[in-house]
């Protein structure tokens, strides 16, 4: 495992699907989001009137209207290969991707360029997407959320990391993946899976198992996947050059 | 190392000969025979071949030595592939994994001997079978026509120059000519397959021939992805197509290949070109086998063993094993369940709960692309289908044409997984 986090927070969504929170309030708390937002996000990213996308190198765009935001909209802005592709699967911001997106980045989209480590902390999260909420548009332009909608806290904790995957297991599972990702890691059209960190590929797998990352194959790939078998895949596929 | 790609009898694998020990005989080895180097037969030869790291003797019975793919085929008609990036030989099966490959037709299976014959004389042992032989044709399906009307009014549903012979007809059309589709009654391969050929045909014709034709006669109330083909239909090529259901006669046709005409419900048309897509059964390999049930070979989802013989696997387009449609993605799906029960039952390898998947894309326009696909666990009745998915009308163009380029990822990936 490299760098950080010692265990990943996956936010997922009960009920309804488009999900966007009635007030601010209800995700956090947006004045102590404005603090954490200038410590952590600030150097990267406008937010509010006449907030502009960064020119610095590593900046990202600016977060004006991110709630129900097409990702990665901007033509006027250079974006990772990676986070294009959730554009052309269609996917639009809602509270549960941010969230996603902010614990850790390269869980939602793999190869990213926001070059940033993750929000642990679900609090801290919370009040920054309150922050932000305030300069997205108006509630009754947000789809309404069900009352049961709420967000929630899996925790894919030590315990799924480290599952060590059973090696036979894995070769016979991957026969099922390589008839559309190339055994050789040639991208032809379709991501090369071969050589990642375990980790990061447990990760993208439980993205797609909870629907997370967006794509029909794979989220039906994934959606029948035990955690014991996307394990025996990180490995088996993180083993092939 | 080198294999010798012919011969077959007493040809030693060399794949895990040790320094300084005998070369192991074929003989001593469990034997598979494989017949038919498809989708299905070679992916399932290189998978026991390489996964059994050369304890089972692979030989794979295949009379071409250029397999060209039905997927992307229609790709070729539109005019977006090349033939010859269709075609593919069995060089590193051989090569790579060791498989004896053997460029013969099999002939006839003795079931009690456990033996195959083919067609040059020689007689091939084995101790499990597989057959992936893919498709023939139901004799007298379409009245007034049979296999030797196939150059006059080609199917093209086995592709190569069956395929260049209807590209180059509907190229020789005259200006607002008609081309006749008699579309097949279900099961047959790739559902979807000719509603994609329409749209191939259409696009074709709109560049080189826009007041043309195009008439579908159809025995089926709907088929794959209908929604979508039709809206692309009207999006596209707008009133050139007319498809003619069971309502109207389109399961009460014949035709006549001197004439050139097509008969609906006793109306007579001249055509131009006509593709006559017959009713379809198991490739005969499987009938002389005396395996089938009607026109298909039943088979136990867990394995993919024959229902009647369980020495023999039976894959792909040939098999009756329930919900998974006829195509390519699914018999090489199939042939990794067959490859897992066979190493299992013959050298006592780990054997793990059969899983099947399936995804087919459709080509409707330039880069506008679509899919559906789902997943498949075996029960003891049947392959059953657990989930799936279908794309939507509507879709942007951005989805569409990400849609078309992951098919072309897709075309990379299985065809390197079945051939090497
Ligand atoms: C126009 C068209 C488009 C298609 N598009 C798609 C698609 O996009 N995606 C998809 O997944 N599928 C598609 N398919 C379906 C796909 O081609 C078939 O389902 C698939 O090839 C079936 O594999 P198979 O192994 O059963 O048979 P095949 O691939 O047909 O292989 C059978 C092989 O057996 C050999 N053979 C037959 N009899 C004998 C014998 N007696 N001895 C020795 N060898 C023998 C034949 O020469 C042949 O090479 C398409 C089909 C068509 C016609
Ligand atoms: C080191 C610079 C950096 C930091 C720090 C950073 N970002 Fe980013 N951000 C980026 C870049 C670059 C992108 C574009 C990502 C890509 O192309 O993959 C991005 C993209 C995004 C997007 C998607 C924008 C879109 O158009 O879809 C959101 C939302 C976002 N960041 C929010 C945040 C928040 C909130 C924080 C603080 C918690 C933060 N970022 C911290 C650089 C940064
Ligand atoms: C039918 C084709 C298909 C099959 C089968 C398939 N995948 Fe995928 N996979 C894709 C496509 C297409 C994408 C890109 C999805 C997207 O846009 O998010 C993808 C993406 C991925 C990613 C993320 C790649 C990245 O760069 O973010 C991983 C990891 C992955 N697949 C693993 C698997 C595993 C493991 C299996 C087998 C259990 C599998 N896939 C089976 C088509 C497939």
């Amino acid at each position: 495992m490299r760098g950080w986090a010692p265990l990943v927070l996956l936010a997922v969504l009960t009920g309804s699907a488009t999900f966007a929170e009635e007030t601010a309030i209800g995700i956090g708390d947006p004045a102590r989001g404005e603090r954490l937002f200038q410590q952590s996000c600030g150097s990267c990213h406008q937010v509010g009137d006449g907030a502009t996308h960064g020119t610095d190198e590593g900046a990202g765009p600016h977060l004006n209207n991110i709630f129900d935001r097409k990702i990665a909209q901007f033509a006027d802005f250079s974006y990772s290969e990676g986070i294009n592709r959730a554009r052309r699967d269609g996917m639009v911001w809602n509270l549960g991707n941010l969230d996603a997106y902010l614990t850790n980045p390269k869980l939602l989209v793999s190869g990213t360029n926001m070059n940033f480590r993750g929000m642990e902390d679900a609090g801290d999260r919370g009040d920054v997407l309150a922050f932000l909420r305030q300069f997205s548009s108006s509630p009754q332009d947000i789809p309404e959320a069900a009352p049961t909608a709420l967000k929630q806290e899996v925790v894919l904790g030590p315990e799924v990391l480290s599952i060590v995957g059973d090696p036979d297991y894995g070769e016979y599972l991957a026969a099922e993946c390589t008839t559309c990702h190339r055994r050789d890691g040639d991208y032809q059209g379709i991501p090369a899976i071969t050589g990642w960190y375990e980790e990061d590929f447990v990760l993208a797998m439980h993205a797609y198992k909870r629907q997370i990352r967006p794509h029909p194959v794979m989220q039906m790939m994934a959606g029948r996947l035990s955690d014991e078998e996307i394990a025996a895949l990180a490995t088996y596929f993180a083993a092939l050059e | 190392m080198k294999f010798n790609r012919r011969g077959f009898i007493g040809t030693g694998m060399a794949a895990t000969a040790v320094v300084g020990a005998p070369m192991l005989m074929a003989e001593g080895k469990p034997r598979v025979v494989v017949v038919g180097g498809g989708a299905g037969g070679a992916t399932a030869a290189r998978y026991i071949a390489r996964d059994s790291k050369g304890a089972i003797d692979v030989t794979l019975v295949e009379p071409s030595r250029s397999y060209y793919t039905c997927f992307f085929s229609n790709l070729y008609i539109g005019g977006f592939r090349e033939m010859a990036s269709l075609a593919h030989s069995y060089g590193k099966l051989a090569s790579e994994t060791g498989v004896n490959v053997v460029h013969d037709w099999a002939i006839g299976i003795d079931r009690d001997a456990r033996t195959a014959t083919l067609a040059g004389g020689a007689v091939l042992p084995y101790d499990r079978l597989v057959l992936s032989p893919g498709i023939d044709f139901v004799e007298d399906a379409v009245p007034g026509w049979d296999i030797r009307q196939q150059n006059r009014m080609p199917h093209a549903y086995k592709a190569g120059s069956q395929t260049e012979l209807l590209k180059a007809q509907i190229e020789a059309m005259p200006q607002g000519g008609t081309f006749a589709m008699v579309a097949p009654p279900n099961p047959f391969r790739c559902p979807p397959g000719p509603y994609e050929r329409v749209s191939m045909v259409a696009h074709l014709l709109k560049e080189k021939n826009p007041t043309a034709k195009i008439l579908i006669a159809d025995p089926k109330n709907s088929f794959s992805k209908m929604a979508l083909f039709q809206e692309a239909w009207g999006r596209y090529y707008d009133g050139m197509i007319d498809w003619i259901g069971p309502d109207f006669g389109g399961g009460d046709v014949s035709v006549n290949a001197e004439d050139m005409t097509l008969t609906i419900d006793g109306e007579v048309t001249k055509v131009d070109v006509c593709n006559v897509i017959p009713a379809m059964k198991a490739g005969r390999i499987c009938a002389l086998a005396g395996i089938t049930e009607g026109n298909w070979a039943p088979v136990i989802g867990h394995t993919m063993q024959s229902r009647i013989d369980q020495n023999i696997h039976v894959l792909g387009d040939a098999s009756a094993q329930g919900d998974m449609p006829k195509s390519g993605f699914a018999a090489n799906s199939q042939a990794k369940v067959a490859a897992m029960a066979i190493r299992g039952a013959l050298t006592g390898s780990k054997v793990f709960p059969a899983k099947f998947s399936n995804t087919c894309w459709s080509l409707l326009a330039t880069e506008d692309g679509v899919k559906v696909g789902a997943t498949y666990e075996a029960t003891d009745e049947k392959i059953a289908k657990v989930d799936g998915f279908v794309s939507q009308t509507g879709e942007n163009t951005e989805m569409r044409r990400a849609t078309y380029e992951e098919s072309l990822g897709w075309y990379a990936g299985i065809t390197s997984d079945i051939f090497g």
